[in-house]
């Protein structure tokens, strides 16, 4: 036996578990799994100082330690509190748990709208699938909701600062992964907001990060917008060699037919950006924004996507097109279609290409071919390049 | 083989008899029946002069929903697409534009909505989907028609009139949806 290294036994829901001094009860039930992690809408585990503020992790302590094994008087924040040895902790046992969870829901969507319809994170929101689990039916908030004018923070990110639920984690992303900070939070309690210095735009390289970490759909892909529905596109796993050294170049792209609509980091099973050899996969705003081709990318596979997800709603589960075997048995006539459904429809034209355009559809841009970008000569088929 | 029922009945394969191999009596007999039904009641009416009342869960061709002001509900959110069976429904989403804010109702809409008639089963579950009360099925029934791409409709096609601009078509329109929805 090697030198012993000192662990502590915490049992959760439980289930018990050996973990590393100072670890916190969310991390230490994200090494379990499953139903017994609490959810986290501000916490988030690459961010450095991040939690402690939405409370939707609230746990309860039914045994301190071996050595005091009182219970805590109050429900704890999981995110901020670390375990001690024989320390029981009860999540989704404890009624009192999941009742100040509903009421945490409840608060947190006092001031959300309820614009999901139009939101862009929708598929793919924190707070949506939190508030499935953990909300109720209405509200019974009767006065003005809050809502804020909005502001234009750049060409390339749309803040909905109505949307914003205050979890400040792109304020850790401007602190922590870009080198100059131009964004924070202003005022405070209630009129509390996220917003760039005199409307400063957003010009740091990696600011495109902050629309991951984003939990709820404030912070959204302008170059996405109002493209397409989430689940509708199809997301597949790819990288690139990317010039910027602290870019990890390996990026899940959301295809639509051969066209990439949008560009993120890869996430792991918590909703956040996924490490690759211990260090976060941040990638940069060119890989994000301007790397808009299949053929700036090595395509790897399918991302896999949780079978509750609607993202994974009538999708293949391969990549690859079947044999078309129709032709080899007509004698390489092709068969004769009583009706090509392009001449007709307006919708998902093979020549407009709104992956091509850099800014929210506009009813115009479907009423002719998208003229192309000079360095752009039309989109190459991904399945061409696969079968190379 | 054991018969689930009692009620099969074997065939009668007997030799017929001679007033039997005449058929006059069973001629007779039918007619009998078809005579009767002279003094009955009719079933049938005399489409399209008249037309039946439409059940209320009645679903027909589909509507895109106006609110009072004349504007476009739908914000081509696409859960009916999601949620239809037959992925009869597509639709390109776009921005509304500064000027535009009496066509459409919210920030987004639908640039081209479309339905596949040619797919469509009119189960209506488009209309239990929308946010939006924007997808209604209504009291029509599709038209038929000699060429196929007649029935892909558009959004020209699908919007209700408009309720300010042509007050009349609108209430047709509506159908007995209104009439409903007071009784409920």
């Amino acid at each position: 036996m090697s030198e012993e290294i000192k662990t502590f036994k915490v049992t959760i829901d439980n289930i018990t578990i050996d973990v590393a001094p100072g670890t916190t009860i969310l991390n230490a039930a994200r090494q379990i799994g499953g139903d017994v992690t609490p959810p986290a809408m501000c916490y988030y585990s690459k961010l450095e100082g991040s939690g402690g503020k939405c409370r939707t992790c609230l746990v309860e302590v039914a045994a301190g330690s071996t050595a005091d094994p009182r219970p805590m008087p109050k429900l704890v924040a999981s995110c901020r509190t670390t375990v001690m040895d024989g320390m029981v902790v009860k999540n989704i046992t404890s009624d009192k748990v999941l009742d100040a969870r509903n009421g945490v829901v409840e608060f947190l969507l006092i001031n959300h709208p309820l614009d999901c319809p139009i939101c862009d994170q929708a598929g793919e929101c924190h707070l949506q699938d939190l508030s499935y689990e953990h909300g109720t039916e209405g509200t019974r908030y009767e006065f003005k909701r809050r809502t804020f004018e909005k502001e234009d923070i750049g060409p390339l990110i749309q803040l909905h600062m109505t949307r914003c639920i205050l979890c400040y984690r792109c304020t850790y992303v401007a602190d922590q992964i870009t080198d100059k900070r131009v964004h924070g939070i202003l005022d405070r309690g209630d009129h509390a907001e996220i917003s760039t210095y005199i409307s400063k735009a957003i010009d740091n390289d990696f600011s495109g990060n902050m629309i991951d970490v984003c939990p709820v759909g404030a912070l959204t892909d302008k170059t996405f917008r109002f493209k397409n529905r989430v689940w509708f596109t199809k997301p597949v796993d790819a990288h690139r060699d990317c010039e910027n050294p602290k870019c990890c170049g390996k990026a899940t792209l959301w295809l639509r037919g051969d066209e990439v609509y949008r560009v993120t980091t890869r996430t792991d099973p918590w909703g956040e950006v996924q490490s690759f050899d211990g260090k976060p996969g941040w990638i940069c705003n060119t890989c994000r924004f301007e790397k808009k081709k299949t053929s700036d990318w090595v395509v790897e596979g399918l991302t896999t996507i949780s079978r509750h997800s609607v993202i994974g709603a009538n999708k293949y589960a391969k990549l690859e097109m079947p044999k078309d075997t129709i032709k080899e048995v007509l004698d390489g006539r092709d068969p004769k279609l009583l009706m090509d459904i392009h001449s007709v429809s307006g919708v998902n034209n093979p020549e407009i290409y709104l992956s091509e355009l850099d800014r929210p559809a506009h009813i115009e841009d479907f009423a002719k071919p998208t003229e192309h970008k000079l360095d752009k000569p039309g989109q190459p088929s991904l399945l061409n390049e696969e079968k190379k | 083989m054991n018969a689930l029922t009692n009620r099969a009945k074997p065939v009668d394969r007997r030799k017929m008899n001679f007033m039997e191999r005449i058929y006059l009596v069973a001629i007779f007999k039918g007619m009998m029946i078809t005579f009767s039904h002279i003094f009955k009641k009719k079933p049938t009416i005399n489409y399209p002069e008249k037309t039946r009342p439409f059940s209320p869960v009645f679903r027909g061709l589909h509507i895109l929903n106006r609110d009072e002001e004349g504007r476009e509900n739908c914000t081509a959110c696409g859960l009916c697409a999601v949620a239809c069976p037959a992925e009869a429904i597509t639709m390109e989403a776009a921005e509304r534009q500064p000027g535009e804010e009496d066509l459409y109702r919210e920030e987004k809409y639908a640039a081209r909505y479309e339905i596949n008639m040619l797919r469509c089963i009119f189960c209506g579950l488009c209309e239990e989907a929308c946010p939006k009360d924007a997808i209604y099925l209504s009291e029509t029934f599709a038209p038929s028609d000699y060429q196929r791409k007649q029935f892909i409709y558009k959004k020209e096609d699908l919007l209700i009139p408009h309720p300010l601009k042509q007050p009349e078509e609108y209430k047709k329109a509506l159908g007995n949806k209104v009439k409903r929805e007071k009784a409920n």
